[in-house]
Protein backbone atom coordinates (compact mmCIF):
# COMPACT_ATOMS: atom_id res chain seq x y z
CA UNK A 1 0.00 0.00 0.00
CA UNK A 2 1.03 3.56 -0.57
CA UNK A 3 2.19 5.93 2.10
CA UNK A 4 -0.79 8.28 2.01
CA UNK A 5 -2.89 5.41 3.05
CA UNK A 6 -0.72 4.80 6.07
CA UNK A 7 -0.70 8.43 7.05
CA UNK A 8 -4.45 8.62 6.94
CA UNK A 9 -4.76 5.31 8.68
CA UNK A 10 -2.55 6.50 11.50
CA UNK A 11 -5.05 9.26 12.21
CA UNK A 12 -7.21 6.80 13.91
CA UNK A 13 -7.44 3.34 12.52
CA UNK A 14 -10.01 2.26 15.04
CA UNK A 15 -12.16 5.27 14.51
CA UNK A 16 -12.54 4.40 10.83
CA UNK A 17 -13.45 0.79 11.38
CA UNK A 18 -15.76 1.61 14.27
CA UNK A 19 -17.54 4.13 12.12
CA UNK A 20 -18.05 1.69 9.28
CA UNK A 21 -19.35 -0.96 11.67
CA UNK A 22 -21.89 1.56 13.02
CA UNK A 23 -22.99 2.48 9.50
CA UNK A 24 -23.43 -1.17 8.57
CA UNK A 25 -25.40 -1.75 11.76
CA UNK A 26 -27.58 1.20 10.81
CA UNK A 27 -28.21 0.04 7.25
CA UNK A 28 -28.55 -3.69 7.80
CA UNK A 29 -29.66 -3.92 11.46
CA UNK A 30 -33.37 -3.13 11.05
CA UNK A 31 -33.65 -5.51 8.11
CA UNK A 32 -31.92 -8.33 9.97
CA UNK A 33 -34.27 -7.93 12.94
CA UNK A 34 -37.29 -7.94 10.63
CA UNK A 35 -35.94 -11.08 8.98
CA UNK A 36 -35.45 -12.91 12.28
CA UNK A 37 -38.90 -11.99 13.61
CA UNK A 38 -40.58 -13.62 10.61
CA UNK A 39 -39.60 -16.95 12.17
CA UNK A 40 -40.61 -16.10 15.72
CA UNK A 41 -43.71 -17.82 17.02
CA UNK A 42 -44.61 -14.72 19.03
CA UNK A 43 -47.80 -13.28 17.56
CA UNK A 44 -46.92 -9.69 18.36
CA UNK A 45 -44.12 -9.61 15.78
CA UNK A 46 -41.66 -8.66 18.47
CA UNK A 47 -39.39 -10.23 21.04
CA UNK A 48 -39.27 -12.26 23.30
CA UNK A 49 -38.39 -15.24 21.22
CA UNK A 50 -41.05 -17.93 21.55
CA UNK A 51 -39.61 -20.56 19.30
CA UNK A 52 -39.00 -21.10 15.62
CA UNK A 53 -42.02 -21.37 13.33
CA UNK A 54 -42.91 -21.23 9.66
CA UNK A 55 -46.54 -20.43 10.46
CA UNK A 56 -46.23 -16.87 9.11
CA UNK A 57 -45.36 -18.34 5.74
CA UNK A 58 -47.75 -21.25 5.61
CA UNK A 59 -50.58 -21.92 8.01
CA UNK A 60 -54.30 -21.51 7.71
CA UNK A 61 -55.53 -21.79 11.27
CA UNK A 62 -57.99 -18.98 12.08
CA UNK A 63 -55.59 -16.96 14.23
CA UNK A 64 -52.51 -17.62 12.13
CA UNK A 65 -52.76 -17.01 8.42
CA UNK A 66 -49.50 -17.63 6.63
CA UNK A 67 -48.68 -15.49 3.65
CA UNK A 68 -49.02 -18.34 1.16
CA UNK A 69 -52.51 -19.08 2.48
CA UNK A 70 -53.60 -15.47 2.32
CA UNK A 71 -55.62 -15.27 -0.88
CA UNK A 72 -55.56 -11.48 -1.17
CA UNK A 73 -51.83 -11.28 -0.51
CA UNK A 74 -51.08 -13.96 -3.08
CA UNK A 75 -53.28 -12.23 -5.63
CA UNK A 76 -51.36 -9.00 -4.97
CA UNK A 77 -48.11 -10.90 -5.62
CA UNK A 78 -49.59 -12.11 -8.90
CA UNK A 79 -50.66 -8.59 -9.84
CA UNK A 80 -47.23 -7.18 -9.02
CA UNK A 81 -45.55 -9.83 -11.15
CA UNK A 82 -47.87 -9.10 -14.06
CA UNK A 83 -47.45 -5.33 -13.79
CA UNK A 84 -43.68 -5.61 -13.45
CA UNK A 85 -43.40 -7.91 -16.48
CA UNK A 86 -45.39 -5.60 -18.75
CA UNK A 87 -43.60 -2.49 -17.45
CA UNK A 88 -40.21 -4.14 -17.98
CA UNK A 89 -40.96 -5.14 -21.57
CA UNK A 90 -42.23 -1.69 -22.56
CA UNK A 91 -39.42 0.10 -20.72
CA UNK A 92 -36.72 -2.02 -22.35
CA UNK A 93 -38.12 -1.36 -25.84
CA UNK A 94 -38.23 2.36 -25.06
CA UNK A 95 -34.76 2.23 -23.50
CA UNK A 96 -33.17 0.68 -26.59
CA UNK A 97 -35.06 3.10 -28.82
CA UNK A 98 -33.98 6.12 -26.78
CA UNK A 99 -30.38 4.93 -26.63
CA UNK A 100 -30.23 4.87 -30.44
CA UNK A 101 -31.88 8.29 -30.49
CA UNK A 102 -29.38 9.93 -28.13
CA UNK A 103 -26.22 8.14 -29.26
CA UNK A 104 -26.70 7.82 -33.02
CA UNK A 105 -28.87 10.72 -34.12
CA UNK A 106 -28.16 14.42 -34.46
CA UNK A 107 -31.07 16.83 -34.24
CA UNK A 108 -31.98 20.29 -33.06
CA UNK A 109 -32.74 20.43 -29.34
CA UNK A 110 -31.06 17.12 -28.56
CA UNK A 111 -29.60 18.37 -25.30
CA UNK A 112 -32.97 19.68 -24.19
CA UNK A 113 -34.61 16.37 -25.07
CA UNK A 114 -31.98 14.56 -23.02
CA UNK A 115 -32.70 16.74 -19.98
CA UNK A 116 -36.42 16.17 -20.52
CA UNK A 117 -35.79 12.43 -20.55
CA UNK A 118 -34.41 12.70 -16.98
CA UNK A 119 -37.55 14.51 -15.83
CA UNK A 120 -39.69 11.55 -14.75
CA UNK A 121 -36.93 10.39 -12.41
CA UNK A 122 -36.49 13.82 -10.84
CA UNK A 123 -40.11 14.79 -10.27
CA UNK A 124 -41.46 13.45 -6.94
CA UNK A 125 -43.47 10.24 -7.41
CA UNK A 126 -46.53 11.80 -5.81
CA UNK A 127 -46.55 14.65 -8.34
CA UNK A 128 -45.91 12.26 -11.23
CA UNK A 129 -48.77 10.04 -10.08
CA UNK A 130 -51.24 12.88 -9.64
CA UNK A 131 -50.37 14.55 -12.95
CA UNK A 132 -50.87 11.30 -14.86
CA UNK A 133 -54.06 10.66 -12.92
CA UNK A 134 -55.58 14.05 -13.72
CA UNK A 135 -54.54 13.83 -17.38
CA UNK A 136 -55.97 10.34 -17.95
CA UNK A 137 -59.04 11.25 -15.92
CA UNK A 138 -59.94 14.06 -18.31
CA UNK A 139 -59.26 11.89 -21.38
CA UNK A 140 -61.35 9.06 -19.99
CA UNK A 141 -64.18 11.51 -19.39
CA UNK A 142 -64.04 12.83 -22.94
CA UNK A 143 -63.90 9.29 -24.33
CA UNK A 144 -66.91 8.33 -22.24
CA UNK A 145 -68.97 11.27 -23.44
CA UNK A 146 -67.88 10.85 -27.06
CA UNK A 147 -68.16 7.11 -27.43
CA UNK A 148 -70.51 6.06 -24.69
CA UNK A 149 -69.99 5.18 -21.09
CA UNK A 150 -67.12 2.82 -20.41
CA UNK A 151 -65.08 3.68 -23.50
CA UNK A 152 -62.43 5.35 -21.41
CA UNK A 153 -62.39 2.78 -18.65
CA UNK A 154 -58.90 1.53 -19.48
CA UNK A 155 -57.69 4.99 -18.47
CA UNK A 156 -59.39 4.81 -15.09
CA UNK A 157 -57.33 3.77 -12.07
CA UNK A 158 -56.49 0.13 -12.63
CA UNK A 159 -54.00 -2.24 -14.19
CA UNK A 160 -53.14 -0.27 -17.32
CA UNK A 161 -52.92 3.06 -15.57
CA UNK A 162 -50.47 1.56 -13.08
CA UNK A 163 -48.45 0.20 -16.00
CA UNK A 164 -48.42 3.57 -17.81
CA UNK A 165 -47.53 5.45 -14.65
CA UNK A 166 -44.61 3.16 -13.89
CA UNK A 167 -43.33 3.15 -17.48
CA UNK A 168 -43.01 6.93 -17.26
CA UNK A 169 -40.08 6.77 -14.85
CA UNK A 170 -38.83 3.20 -15.30
CA UNK A 171 -38.12 3.94 -18.98
CA UNK A 172 -35.80 6.75 -17.87
CA UNK A 173 -33.75 4.24 -15.90
CA UNK A 174 -33.53 1.73 -18.74
CA UNK A 175 -32.63 4.56 -21.14
CA UNK A 176 -29.74 5.67 -18.92
CA UNK A 177 -28.32 2.16 -18.54
CA UNK A 178 -28.61 1.19 -22.21
CA UNK A 179 -27.39 4.58 -23.49
CA UNK A 180 -24.25 4.24 -21.39
CA UNK A 181 -23.53 0.88 -23.00
CA UNK A 182 -24.27 2.00 -26.55
CA UNK A 183 -21.81 4.90 -26.16
CA UNK A 184 -19.04 2.34 -25.72
CA UNK A 185 -19.90 0.57 -28.94
CA UNK A 186 -17.42 0.98 -31.76
CA UNK A 187 -19.56 1.82 -34.78
CA UNK A 188 -16.91 0.57 -37.18
CA UNK A 189 -17.95 -2.96 -36.21
CA UNK A 190 -21.36 -2.30 -37.68
CA UNK A 191 -19.80 -0.77 -40.78
CA UNK A 192 -17.55 -3.78 -41.17
CA UNK A 193 -20.58 -6.08 -41.09
CA UNK A 194 -22.25 -3.96 -43.75
CA UNK A 195 -19.12 -4.08 -45.89
CA UNK A 196 -19.37 -7.84 -45.65
CA UNK A 197 -22.82 -7.68 -47.15
CA UNK A 198 -25.37 -7.35 -44.36
CA UNK A 199 -28.05 -4.69 -44.40
CA UNK A 200 -27.95 -2.12 -41.61
CA UNK A 201 -30.91 -3.73 -39.91
CA UNK A 202 -29.11 -7.09 -39.93
CA UNK A 203 -25.91 -5.49 -38.67
CA UNK A 204 -27.76 -3.87 -35.77
CA UNK A 205 -29.50 -7.11 -34.92
CA UNK A 206 -26.44 -9.33 -35.21
CA UNK A 207 -23.74 -7.06 -33.83
CA UNK A 208 -25.06 -4.03 -31.95
CA UNK A 209 -27.99 -5.56 -30.10
CA UNK A 210 -25.81 -8.48 -29.12
CA UNK A 211 -23.28 -6.03 -27.72
CA UNK A 212 -26.06 -4.28 -25.80
CA UNK A 213 -27.34 -7.53 -24.26
CA UNK A 214 -25.62 -7.33 -20.84
CA UNK A 215 -26.95 -3.80 -20.36
CA UNK A 216 -30.40 -4.83 -21.56
CA UNK A 217 -30.57 -7.71 -19.10
CA UNK A 218 -29.21 -5.54 -16.28
CA UNK A 219 -31.69 -2.80 -17.11
CA UNK A 220 -34.53 -5.31 -17.28
CA UNK A 221 -33.78 -6.55 -13.76
CA UNK A 222 -33.58 -3.01 -12.42
CA UNK A 223 -36.82 -2.11 -14.22
CA UNK A 224 -38.55 -5.16 -12.77
CA UNK A 225 -37.43 -4.25 -9.25
CA UNK A 226 -38.37 -0.58 -9.64
CA UNK A 227 -41.81 -1.58 -10.82
CA UNK A 228 -42.34 -4.29 -8.23
CA UNK A 229 -41.49 -2.07 -5.29
CA UNK A 230 -42.94 1.24 -6.44
CA UNK A 231 -45.41 2.81 -4.10
CA UNK A 232 -45.72 6.58 -4.57
CA UNK A 233 -46.81 6.68 -8.19
CA UNK A 234 -48.74 3.41 -8.07
CA UNK A 235 -50.74 4.53 -5.03
CA UNK A 236 -52.60 7.13 -7.09
CA UNK A 237 -53.16 4.97 -10.12
CA UNK A 238 -54.29 1.65 -8.71
CA UNK A 239 -57.99 1.02 -8.50
CA UNK A 240 -59.81 -2.21 -7.94
CA UNK A 241 -58.28 -5.55 -6.98
CA UNK A 242 -56.71 -6.20 -10.35
CA UNK A 243 -54.22 -3.41 -9.72
CA UNK A 244 -53.50 -3.85 -6.00
CA UNK A 245 -49.78 -4.51 -6.00
CA UNK A 246 -47.80 -5.84 -3.03
CA UNK A 247 -46.65 -2.42 -1.75
CA UNK A 248 -50.23 -1.12 -1.93
CA UNK A 249 -51.71 -3.99 0.07
CA UNK A 250 -48.83 -3.85 2.57
CA UNK A 251 -49.33 -0.15 3.11
CA UNK A 252 -53.06 -0.50 3.72
CA UNK A 253 -52.42 -3.30 6.22
CA UNK A 254 -49.62 -1.47 8.00
CA UNK A 255 -52.02 1.32 8.81
CA UNK A 256 -54.02 -1.16 10.92
CA UNK A 257 -51.12 -2.77 12.67
CA UNK A 258 -48.19 -5.08 12.38
CA UNK A 259 -48.50 -8.83 12.07
CA UNK A 260 -45.67 -11.35 11.71
CA UNK A 261 -47.12 -12.20 8.31
CA UNK A 262 -45.83 -8.84 7.08
CA UNK A 263 -42.39 -9.88 8.34
CA UNK A 264 -42.76 -13.03 6.25
CA UNK A 265 -43.65 -10.96 3.18
CA UNK A 266 -40.59 -8.81 3.89
CA UNK A 267 -38.39 -11.90 4.01
CA UNK A 268 -39.75 -13.06 0.68
CA UNK A 269 -39.12 -9.65 -0.87
CA UNK A 270 -35.66 -9.30 0.69
CA UNK A 271 -34.55 -12.70 -0.60
CA UNK A 272 -35.95 -12.21 -4.10
CA UNK A 273 -34.71 -8.64 -4.48
CA UNK A 274 -31.37 -9.69 -3.03
CA UNK A 275 -31.03 -12.35 -5.71
CA UNK A 276 -32.24 -10.07 -8.52
CA UNK A 277 -30.10 -7.15 -7.29
CA UNK A 278 -27.06 -9.40 -7.17
CA UNK A 279 -27.76 -10.57 -10.70
CA UNK A 280 -28.14 -7.00 -11.92
CA UNK A 281 -24.81 -6.06 -10.33
CA UNK A 282 -23.21 -9.05 -12.03
CA UNK A 283 -24.51 -8.04 -15.43
CA UNK A 284 -23.43 -4.48 -14.94
CA UNK A 285 -19.96 -5.68 -14.05
CA UNK A 286 -19.72 -7.67 -17.28
CA UNK A 287 -20.74 -4.41 -18.91
CA UNK A 288 -17.30 -2.86 -18.48
CA UNK B 1 -31.26 12.70 -51.92
CA UNK B 2 -32.28 9.12 -51.26
CA UNK B 3 -29.63 8.96 -48.56
CA UNK B 4 -31.14 12.02 -46.91
CA UNK B 5 -34.67 10.62 -46.96
CA UNK B 6 -33.37 7.40 -45.43
CA UNK B 7 -31.63 9.36 -42.71
CA UNK B 8 -34.76 11.32 -41.87
CA UNK B 9 -36.83 8.19 -41.76
CA UNK B 10 -34.35 6.65 -39.35
CA UNK B 11 -34.36 9.76 -37.14
CA UNK B 12 -38.15 9.95 -36.98
CA UNK B 13 -38.35 6.21 -36.41
CA UNK B 14 -36.61 6.59 -33.06
CA UNK B 15 -37.77 10.12 -32.29
CA UNK B 16 -41.49 9.35 -32.44
CA UNK B 17 -41.56 6.58 -29.81
CA UNK B 18 -39.51 8.83 -27.54
CA UNK B 19 -41.85 11.77 -28.08
CA UNK B 20 -44.93 9.64 -27.43
CA UNK B 21 -43.48 8.35 -24.17
CA UNK B 22 -42.17 11.65 -22.80
CA UNK B 23 -45.12 13.60 -24.18
CA UNK B 24 -48.01 11.41 -23.09
CA UNK B 25 -46.57 10.21 -19.80
CA UNK B 26 -44.65 13.26 -18.65
CA UNK B 27 -44.97 16.58 -20.47
CA UNK B 28 -48.72 16.73 -21.21
CA UNK B 29 -49.75 15.45 -17.74
CA UNK B 30 -47.64 18.17 -16.14
CA UNK B 31 -49.11 20.83 -18.42
CA UNK B 32 -52.51 19.48 -17.49
CA UNK B 33 -51.62 19.66 -13.80
CA UNK B 34 -50.43 23.22 -14.26
CA UNK B 35 -53.64 24.16 -16.07
CA UNK B 36 -55.87 22.48 -13.49
CA UNK B 37 -54.26 24.48 -10.72
CA UNK B 38 -55.72 27.69 -12.17
CA UNK B 39 -59.29 26.43 -12.35
CA UNK B 40 -61.90 26.70 -9.66
CA UNK B 41 -63.15 23.31 -8.70
CA UNK B 42 -66.80 24.25 -8.34
CA UNK B 43 -67.40 26.84 -11.06
CA UNK B 44 -64.77 25.68 -13.61
CA UNK B 45 -63.68 29.29 -14.03
CA UNK B 46 -60.12 30.50 -14.26
CA UNK B 47 -58.89 31.60 -10.88
CA UNK B 48 -55.86 32.11 -8.67
CA UNK B 49 -57.93 30.92 -5.74
CA UNK B 50 -56.14 27.61 -5.36
CA UNK B 51 -52.87 29.47 -4.83
CA UNK B 52 -54.30 32.19 -2.64
CA UNK B 53 -55.80 29.47 -0.47
CA UNK B 54 -52.30 28.16 0.10
CA UNK B 55 -50.88 31.54 1.01
CA UNK B 56 -53.82 32.56 3.18
CA UNK B 57 -54.13 29.33 5.13
CA UNK B 58 -51.72 29.20 8.05
CA UNK B 59 -52.12 25.42 8.21
CA UNK B 60 -50.98 24.73 4.64
CA UNK B 61 -48.22 27.30 4.95
CA UNK B 62 -46.96 25.81 8.17
CA UNK B 63 -46.99 22.28 6.79
CA UNK B 64 -45.10 23.47 3.74
CA UNK B 65 -42.53 25.35 5.77
CA UNK B 66 -42.13 22.42 8.10
CA UNK B 67 -41.59 20.04 5.19
CA UNK B 68 -39.02 22.36 3.61
CA UNK B 69 -37.05 22.91 6.81
CA UNK B 70 -37.12 19.21 7.66
CA UNK B 71 -36.01 18.27 4.17
CA UNK B 72 -33.07 20.66 4.35
CA UNK B 73 -32.05 19.69 7.88
CA UNK B 74 -32.27 16.00 7.05
CA UNK B 75 -30.18 16.53 3.92
CA UNK B 76 -27.45 18.17 6.01
CA UNK B 77 -27.50 15.37 8.55
CA UNK B 78 -27.35 12.82 5.76
CA UNK B 79 -24.33 14.61 4.34
CA UNK B 80 -22.64 14.66 7.76
CA UNK B 81 -23.11 10.91 8.12
CA UNK B 82 -22.40 9.98 4.50
CA UNK B 83 -19.22 11.97 3.86
CA UNK B 84 -17.08 10.04 6.35
CA UNK B 85 -18.63 6.81 5.06
CA UNK B 86 -17.76 7.62 1.45
CA UNK B 87 -14.30 8.78 2.49
CA UNK B 88 -13.52 5.64 4.46
CA UNK B 89 -14.82 3.35 1.72
CA UNK B 90 -12.81 5.03 -1.05
CA UNK B 91 -9.61 6.06 0.71
CA UNK B 92 -9.11 3.85 3.73
CA UNK B 93 -10.42 0.37 3.12
CA UNK B 94 -8.47 -2.21 1.15
CA UNK B 95 -9.83 -3.62 -2.05
CA UNK B 96 -11.68 -6.62 -0.60
CA UNK B 97 -13.12 -4.77 2.38
CA UNK B 98 -14.18 -1.99 0.04
CA UNK B 99 -16.36 -4.23 -2.08
CA UNK B 100 -17.77 -6.07 0.94
CA UNK B 101 -18.76 -2.84 2.69
CA UNK B 102 -20.07 -1.32 -0.51
CA UNK B 103 -22.26 -4.34 -1.13
CA UNK B 104 -23.56 -4.23 2.44
CA UNK B 105 -24.41 -0.56 2.04
CA UNK B 106 -26.03 -0.94 -1.39
CA UNK B 107 -28.02 -4.17 -0.95
CA UNK B 108 -30.61 -2.76 1.47
CA UNK B 109 -31.44 -0.14 -1.14
CA UNK B 110 -32.65 -2.76 -3.54
CA UNK B 111 -35.38 -3.57 -1.07
CA UNK B 112 -38.63 -1.64 -1.29
CA UNK B 113 -38.78 1.63 0.62
CA UNK B 114 -41.97 0.36 2.20
CA UNK B 115 -40.22 -2.66 3.68
CA UNK B 116 -37.39 -0.48 4.94
CA UNK B 117 -39.86 1.81 6.70
CA UNK B 118 -41.64 -1.24 8.05
CA UNK B 119 -38.36 -2.53 9.49
CA UNK B 120 -38.08 0.67 11.52
CA UNK B 121 -41.66 0.29 12.68
CA UNK B 122 -40.79 -3.17 13.96
CA UNK B 123 -37.95 -1.67 15.97
CA UNK B 124 -39.51 1.53 17.23
CA UNK B 125 -43.22 0.97 17.88
CA UNK B 126 -44.60 0.85 21.38
CA UNK B 127 -44.41 -2.93 21.66
CA UNK B 128 -41.41 -3.04 19.38
CA UNK B 129 -37.92 -4.40 19.71
CA UNK B 130 -36.19 -1.31 21.12
CA UNK B 131 -38.88 -0.83 23.73
CA UNK B 132 -38.51 -4.50 24.69
CA UNK B 133 -34.72 -4.24 24.92
CA UNK B 134 -34.95 -1.23 27.19
CA UNK B 135 -37.26 -3.14 29.50
CA UNK B 136 -34.99 -6.18 29.55
CA UNK B 137 -32.07 -3.92 30.36
CA UNK B 138 -34.12 -2.45 33.20
CA UNK B 139 -33.94 1.11 31.91
CA UNK B 140 -37.69 1.42 31.81
CA UNK B 141 -40.54 -0.71 33.08
CA UNK B 142 -43.18 0.35 30.56
CA UNK B 143 -43.58 0.26 26.81
CA UNK B 144 -42.05 3.28 25.14
CA UNK B 145 -43.42 4.65 21.88
CA UNK B 146 -40.62 5.79 19.57
CA UNK B 147 -42.78 6.15 16.49
CA UNK B 148 -44.62 9.32 15.48
CA UNK B 149 -41.88 11.71 16.61
CA UNK B 150 -40.05 14.23 14.46
CA UNK B 151 -36.79 12.45 15.20
CA UNK B 152 -38.24 9.18 13.90
CA UNK B 153 -39.17 10.82 10.62
CA UNK B 154 -35.63 12.14 10.27
CA UNK B 155 -34.07 8.75 10.98
CA UNK B 156 -36.37 7.20 8.42
CA UNK B 157 -35.53 9.80 5.79
CA UNK B 158 -31.80 9.47 6.38
CA UNK B 159 -32.17 5.72 6.13
CA UNK B 160 -34.04 5.76 2.82
CA UNK B 161 -31.85 8.28 1.04
CA UNK B 162 -28.32 7.87 2.43
CA UNK B 163 -27.06 5.83 -0.50
CA UNK B 164 -27.88 8.65 -2.90
CA UNK B 165 -25.46 10.81 -0.96
CA UNK B 166 -22.73 8.18 -0.52
CA UNK B 167 -22.44 7.14 -4.18
CA UNK B 168 -21.92 10.59 -5.78
CA UNK B 169 -19.38 11.55 -3.08
CA UNK B 170 -17.57 8.25 -3.62
CA UNK B 171 -17.46 8.93 -7.35
CA UNK B 172 -15.79 12.29 -6.88
CA UNK B 173 -13.41 10.99 -4.19
CA UNK B 174 -12.43 8.14 -6.50
CA UNK B 175 -11.19 10.68 -9.01
CA UNK B 176 -8.98 12.36 -6.39
CA UNK B 177 -5.47 11.08 -6.91
CA UNK B 178 -3.96 9.80 -3.68
CA UNK B 179 -0.71 11.51 -4.57
CA UNK B 180 -2.45 14.85 -4.10
CA UNK B 181 -3.31 13.91 -0.53
CA UNK B 182 0.26 12.82 -0.05
CA UNK B 183 1.54 16.10 -1.47
CA UNK B 184 -0.64 18.00 0.99
CA UNK B 185 0.96 16.06 3.82
CA UNK B 186 4.44 16.59 2.43
CA UNK B 187 3.78 20.32 2.35
CA UNK B 188 3.11 20.23 6.05
CA UNK B 189 -0.63 19.68 6.15
CA UNK B 190 -2.25 17.65 8.86
CA UNK B 191 -5.44 15.60 8.67
CA UNK B 192 -7.85 18.47 9.11
CA UNK B 193 -6.11 20.96 6.85
CA UNK B 194 -5.76 18.32 4.12
CA UNK B 195 -9.45 17.56 4.55
CA UNK B 196 -10.36 21.21 4.32
CA UNK B 197 -8.02 22.33 1.56
CA UNK B 198 -7.85 19.27 -0.67
CA UNK B 199 -10.35 16.52 -0.04
CA UNK B 200 -13.59 18.43 0.60
CA UNK B 201 -13.11 20.95 -2.23
CA UNK B 202 -12.40 18.11 -4.63
CA UNK B 203 -15.55 16.27 -3.66
CA UNK B 204 -17.65 19.42 -4.10
CA UNK B 205 -19.48 18.19 -7.22
CA UNK B 206 -20.31 14.89 -5.54
CA UNK B 207 -21.57 16.65 -2.41
CA UNK B 208 -23.68 18.90 -4.61
CA UNK B 209 -25.25 16.11 -6.63
CA UNK B 210 -25.81 13.99 -3.52
CA UNK B 211 -27.38 16.83 -1.55
CA UNK B 212 -29.64 17.74 -4.43
CA UNK B 213 -30.85 14.19 -4.90
CA UNK B 214 -31.38 13.61 -1.19
CA UNK B 215 -33.21 16.90 -0.80
CA UNK B 216 -35.57 16.08 -3.67
CA UNK B 217 -36.17 12.60 -2.28
CA UNK B 218 -36.93 14.01 1.17
CA UNK B 219 -39.27 16.66 -0.14
CA UNK B 220 -41.22 14.21 -2.26
CA UNK B 221 -41.27 11.41 0.27
CA UNK B 222 -44.58 9.90 1.22
CA UNK B 223 -44.31 6.31 2.47
CA UNK B 224 -41.56 6.63 5.02
CA UNK B 225 -42.94 9.86 6.41
CA UNK B 226 -46.53 8.70 6.78
CA UNK B 227 -45.61 5.30 8.21
CA UNK B 228 -43.06 6.55 10.72
CA UNK B 229 -44.70 9.89 11.43
CA UNK B 230 -48.31 8.74 11.46
CA UNK B 231 -50.89 11.46 11.81
CA UNK B 232 -48.30 13.84 13.18
CA UNK B 233 -46.10 13.74 10.12
CA UNK B 234 -47.72 16.83 8.52
CA UNK B 235 -45.75 16.37 5.31
CA UNK B 236 -46.66 18.42 2.28
CA UNK B 237 -47.10 15.43 -0.03
CA UNK B 238 -49.86 14.27 2.30
CA UNK B 239 -51.79 17.45 1.47
CA UNK B 240 -51.55 16.61 -2.21
CA UNK B 241 -52.79 13.11 -1.57
CA UNK B 242 -55.67 14.33 0.59
CA UNK B 243 -56.86 16.84 -1.98
CA UNK B 244 -56.79 14.31 -4.79
CA UNK B 245 -58.04 11.17 -3.12
CA UNK B 246 -59.94 12.20 0.00
CA UNK B 247 -61.54 15.49 -1.04
CA UNK B 248 -61.70 14.91 -4.81
CA UNK B 249 -60.45 18.46 -5.26
CA UNK B 250 -58.03 17.93 -8.14
CA UNK B 251 -57.55 21.64 -8.67
CA UNK B 252 -56.37 22.36 -5.15
CA UNK B 253 -54.16 19.26 -5.25
CA UNK B 254 -52.72 20.38 -8.59
CA UNK B 255 -51.85 23.77 -7.14
CA UNK B 256 -50.05 22.07 -4.24
CA UNK B 257 -48.20 19.86 -6.71
CA UNK B 258 -47.09 22.88 -8.73
CA UNK B 259 -45.95 24.64 -5.55
CA UNK B 260 -43.93 21.62 -4.47
CA UNK B 261 -42.35 21.25 -7.88
CA UNK B 262 -41.55 24.96 -8.20
CA UNK B 263 -40.00 25.07 -4.75
CA UNK B 264 -37.78 22.07 -5.35
CA UNK B 265 -36.65 23.23 -8.78
CA UNK B 266 -35.97 26.69 -7.40
CA UNK B 267 -33.93 25.41 -4.48
CA UNK B 268 -31.89 23.09 -6.66
CA UNK B 269 -31.24 25.90 -9.13
CA UNK B 270 -30.27 28.24 -6.30
CA UNK B 271 -27.87 25.80 -4.71
CA UNK B 272 -26.23 25.15 -8.06
CA UNK B 273 -25.95 28.89 -8.60
CA UNK B 274 -24.50 29.59 -5.18
CA UNK B 275 -21.88 26.87 -5.40
CA UNK B 276 -21.30 27.64 -9.10
CA UNK B 277 -21.71 24.00 -9.98
CA UNK B 278 -22.89 22.76 -13.28
CA UNK B 279 -25.31 19.90 -12.77
CA UNK B 280 -24.50 18.22 -16.06
CA UNK B 281 -20.78 18.40 -15.34
CA UNK B 282 -21.25 17.07 -11.82
CA UNK B 283 -23.19 14.04 -12.98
Amino acid sequence: MFTTDNKLKSFSYWFYYGYIVLILLFTAGPLIVTFILAFNSNESASFPWQGFTLDWFSSSTPDRVGLFDDVRMMSAVGTSLKVATVVTIISILLGVNNAFLFVREKFVGKEFMYMLMLGPLVVPGVVLGTSILSFTHSIANSLDSAMGFGAGSFLRPGFWLVVFGQVSFVATTTTLVITARLRKFDISLEEAAMDLGTTQAQAIRLITLRFLMPAVIGAAIVAFLFSFENFNTTYFLSGADNSTTVPIILYSRLRFGITPQINAVSVLLMVSTGILGGLAALFQKSDD
Amino acid sequence: MLEKIKKYRRLWGVLIPYLIWIGVLFVIPHIKLFGLSFIDYRSDEITLGNYSKFFSSPLYRRVFLRTGIFAIATTMLTLAISFPTAFIITKILGKTMKSVVLLAVILPYWISELIRAFAWMVLLRETGVVSYMLQVAGITSENVEFLYHNGTIMVGLIYTSMLFMIIPIMNSLDSLDDSLIEAAYDLGGNFWSTMKEVIIPHSGPGIMVGSTMVFMLNLGNYVTVTLLGGKNSLWFTENIYNQFIVRFNQNQGAAFGVILLTFSVLLVWLSLKVTKQDMAGAM
